[in-house]
């Protein structure tokens, strides 16, 4: 492994139940990059993630640098209304040290500026967990990932569950901190858009491998076609229908 | 005892295992029933079964896809079956019932030494157990090993139920682990407070329950499950 590389992953093989999730995935990623996984629902995304945090069984080699350390933001949350966990026992699982927590909720976005800010900042501190907005949820995870001072940031659908509004703070959250914090960047999404906007390089998903490169030249026909074939095909013909 | 179970039932309820007390206290009726057969103390063998019961449960729970709760309910059910056949007619409506006054010294070291373990265990586990509770994913990648954390805390559960039978008897053992923490949901708005709550509720309608039974020449068991359950009663009017 040579030194600018932080992970590499050779001959990744997942099988539940007989059923292949996974075939022979290899790919690097290398330290300050922005990654993307995308692929269809069910193209084994999650399951990849899970794979290379160590929280699935697997064949094949997934190797981190030494000293990689890993924040790890899950895909959306579904925390009851009527859990009475707030979010400052949350983020205390993390971190007791209360200066350290508001200096990571204040880095994704709460309490920054003005008085009136600061005071929701404290405010959100004894709010339950399960009575956040997506937008807020979300960015409460994200200040729990990087309350470990990680090298590296692993997004599951960060903007699953999150209004459309919130979505654009969301992603330009992500690469604010990556600015600041130095931190290499994992994400899943489905949204071609943002991947254009936002990763260095993206690894089409779906089952196996279909691309894998800076999004411009990765992402083709050929590719796209692998990837979403079917819907593609039904939406083309669907259209077809209304015009006829 | 009390604040034990109060303690415990509070993560009990988190992790939407309200019922697993209540069946889990069946499990124990056959373990007192052998042995009284081989004329051990019944609490001894409460412990053994619901041990056993435990282990068997996270096992089956980890190698397959099924529920915890959907598991506890076939042991459950197999165990009460057997314990009622085993368990000699005069015993079985003691530990179905429970009797305060039946307890000797050697139970009452057995309770008191089993509560605290409880109780300093369950706040112990108390981080790990609430992040799983969150997102058991997010613990693991984080390095807490769930299924180690998991088990521990059935364990408690099984011990804090076997020491729950002699006092109320196994068909109320549930409600001492469950009625106080869903009292102190109801007027809490966070963890630590609901914890608190919980254990307070369990210490006082154990008390207020024993003192109320002598008054009354009843039994204590099903008074202080009454009391707590007038005590969650009260907690819908001051529901947040």
């Amino acid at each position: 492994m040579t030194d600018d590389l932080l992970l590499k992953v050779t001959g990744l093989n997942v099988v539940f139940d007989g059923h292949k999730i996974l075939e022979d995935i290899s790919f690097d990623v290398k330290k300050d990059d922005t990654l993307a996984i995308i692929g269809p629902n069910g193209a084994g995304k999650t399951v990849l993630f899970k794979c290379i945090l160590g929280l699935l069984p697997y064949k094949g080699k997934v190797i981190w640098a030494s000293g990689a350390t890993i924040g790890y933001v899950p895909q959306k949350l579904y925390v009851d209304k009527d859990v009475p966990l707030t979010v400052d026992e949350f983020l205390s699982f993390k971190e007791k040290d209360h200066l350290k927590v508001e200096e990571a909720l204040i880095k994704v976005g709460f309490g920054s500026d003005n008085l009136h800010s600061i005071h929701r900042g404290s405010r959100l501190l004894g709010t339950k967990l399960g009575v956040l907005s997506g937008g807020e949820l979300q960015r409460v995870l994200i200040a729990f990932a990087i309350l470990g001072r990680p090298n590296v940031l692993l997004f599951d659908e960060p903007t699953s569950g999150v209004d459309i509004s919130a979505e654009e703070t969301v992603y330009s959250l992500i690469s604010k901190l990556k600015e600041e914090e130095d931190l290499t960047i994992i994400f899943i999404s489905h949204e071609l858009e943002v991947v254009y906007k936002y990763a260095a390089n993206v690894l089409c998903l779906n089952k196996e491998k279909v691309c894998f490169g800076p999004p411009r030249s990765a992402i083709d026909k050929t590719s796209l076609n692998r990837l979403y074939g079917d819907e593609v095909n039904f939406f083309k013909h669907h259209e077809h229908q209304h015009n006829g | 005892m009390g604040a034990s179970s109060g303690l415990l039932g509070s993560f009990m309820v988190l992790k939407r295992m309200s019922l697993v007390g209540d069946a889990l206290s069946h499990v124990a009726l056959p373990g007192m029933a052998i042995a009284l057969t081989f004329s051990l103390n019944p609490i001894v063998g409460a412990i053994m079964a619901l041990t056993f019961a435990v282990f068997g449960i996270w096992y089956l729970g980890e190698k397959t896809e099924v529920y915890s709760e959907a598991l506890v309910g076939v042991f459950f059910t197999a165990s009460l079956a057997m314990g009622i056949l085993i368990t000699p007619e005069p015993e079985l409506l003691e530990a179905l019932f429970g009797n305060i006054e039946n307890i000797n010294l050697f139970d009452g070291l057995v309770t008191i030494c089993g509560s605290i373990l409880i109780f300093f265990g369950a706040m112990k586990l108390s981080d790990r157990l609430l992040l799983g509770v969150v997102s058991e994913d997010l613990a693991r990648s984080m390095g807490v090993k769930m299924h180690k954390v998991n088990l521990a805390y059935l364990l408690l559960v099984g011990l804090v139920v076997a020491l729950g039978v002699k006092f109320v008897g196994t068909l109320l053992t549930g409600a001492l682990v469950i009625v106080p923490a869903v009292a102190a949901k109801n007027m809490t708005k966070s963890v630590r407070s609901f914890q608190i709550m919980s254990s307070v509720i369990g210490v006082a309608s154990a008390a207020c329950g024993i003192l109320v039974a002598q008054s009354l020449g009843v039994a204590p068991g099903p008074i202080v499950v009454l009391i707590s359950i007038s005590a969650f009663l009260l907690s819908l009017l001051f529901k947040n």
